[in-house]
């Protein structure tokens, strides 16, 4: 039982941070922090399964053909997700509109799948999913956040800053997106740079 | 006229990279230099463009006929899949320099989300064949003009001194961010 597994897309592989995938949901959910985590875990839901059955069925596909298969399965998944998200949760699904189906060209599910499903265990190609899963859902949580606060002065719908606060909308339109996801990056390279440095020290 | 105004939305007012936020993976994987990005852009917008075309088709041809809607993603994905490989086998038969340089972010067009969502944007829409193919091409010239002027920009930045940990890729997504404001100032062209 390795435990990284299920860490590493946490931290130290984080889908967005680390290895640039999936910026399109990213960038076009983040308007508050529901719309984040209602994407993150529909992907999530997505990876999981996509990374049991690419597991399942990885000896049995010939390599030659073996992204077309992926991209398939990972198509029925999606299809699932959105009908279920119309379903059931369907003001939701108004929202997120047109990303939901668009979960299918999302490169951290085709990635998983190609990288580490097709050479891995049912078990751990799960734990891989929902690693993966957490790590790409909070990084959408902390940019929807910063975002809705910033731009809408509301964290999850409630004021926090009373009344004479004014926002600034910018925010929450499409460069601010951009803007906070770049800062956040150059953040995230202050700390791993830190790190580096003390990890130095004690050597 | 309508039309006209349909094309000037998808180019400029809501273009698919800076206010639809479609297609970013290429946006920020070949703009380091302006060749590469015309090449990609050039694909980019043939790719689209048959895919809309055949899309349209099987949409109405075939999957409302049968009553199967339900699978447009799937059907959607492996037209587009079949398509970039066809590209891809063409490019590198007829320019095997543009081949190189786009290296891996030519198969990856089938996971780029201008595509699919162009396609899926279209039946939504509910748009006319004319109008499919005004939308289309329009959204993919957007693609291209976002892409170009971003990596002429970028081939600048790559010379001027940046802040240590601002270098890379945050940098150019904060440059993305005022390329993008820019755009907004489009957004009264077209109500």
């Amino acid at each position: 039982m390795k435990i990284s597994v299920l860490t590493d897309g946490i931290f130290k592989n984080n889908p967005v941070m680390k290895q640039v995938l999936g910026l399109c949901p990213t960038l076009a959910v983040t308007t508050s922090a529901i719309n984040g985590i209602a994407m993150g875990l529909a992907t999530m839901g997505v990876l999981m399964g996509s990374n049991v059955v690419v597991s399942l069925v990885k000896n049995i596909i010939p390599p030659k053909v073996r992204i077309p298969a992926f991209i398939v399965i990972i198509a029925s998944f999606v299809t699932v997700i959105d009908l279920m998200m119309n379903a059931y949760l369907h003001d939701l699904h108004k929202l997120l509109g047109l990303f939901i189906p668009l979960i299918v060209v999302n490169c951290i599910v085709l990635g998983r799948a190609e990288s580490f499903a097709s050479k891995n265990n049912v078990f751990y190609s799960l734990l891989d999913g929902i690693g993966s899963g957490i790590g790409f859902t909070l990084t959408l949580f902390v940019l929807g956040s910063v975002r809705e606060i910033m731009g809408n002065g509301t964290l999850f719908g409630i004021h926090l800053f009373g009344p004479h606060y004014s926002p600034s909308i910018l925010m929450i339109l499409p460069p601010g997106a951009f803007m906070v996801l770049g800062f956040l990056m150059a953040i995230n390279n202050f700390v791993e740079e830190r790190k580096r440095i003390k990890a130095g020290d004690q050597l | 006229m309508s039309l006209f105004l349909l094309f000037v939305s998808a180019v400029l007012v809501n273009n698919f990279v800076l206010a639809r936020f479609l297609g970013i993976c290429p946006f920020f994987g070949v703009s380091k230099k302006v060749e590469t990005a015309i090449g990609m852009g050039l694909a980019v917008t043939f790719v689209m463009a048959v895919a809309g075309i055949i899309t349209w088709i099987i949409q109405y041809a075939v999957l409302d006929r049968l009553g199967v809607g339900y699978l447009q993603t799937i059907v959607f994905i492996l037209v587009i899949a079949a398509l970039v490989q066809f590209v891809e086998m063409v490019i590198e038969k007829v320019s095997p320099d543009l081949y190189q340089s786009l290296g891996i972010f030519l198969p990856l067009i089938t996971t780029n989300c201008a595509i699919l969502g162009a396609a899926i944007i279209n039946i939504q829409s509910g748009f006319s064949f004319v109008q499919m193919l005004v939308f289309t091409i329009g959204s993919a010239l957007g693609f291209t003009l976002a892409l170009v002027l971003f990596s002429g920009i970028r081939e600048r930045i790559e010379l001027s001194d940046i802040p240590f940990y601002f270098r890379g890729l945050p940098v150019a997504f904060i440059t993305a961010g005022i390329l993008a404001l820019a755009f907004m100032g489009f957004s009264g062209l077209v109500k």
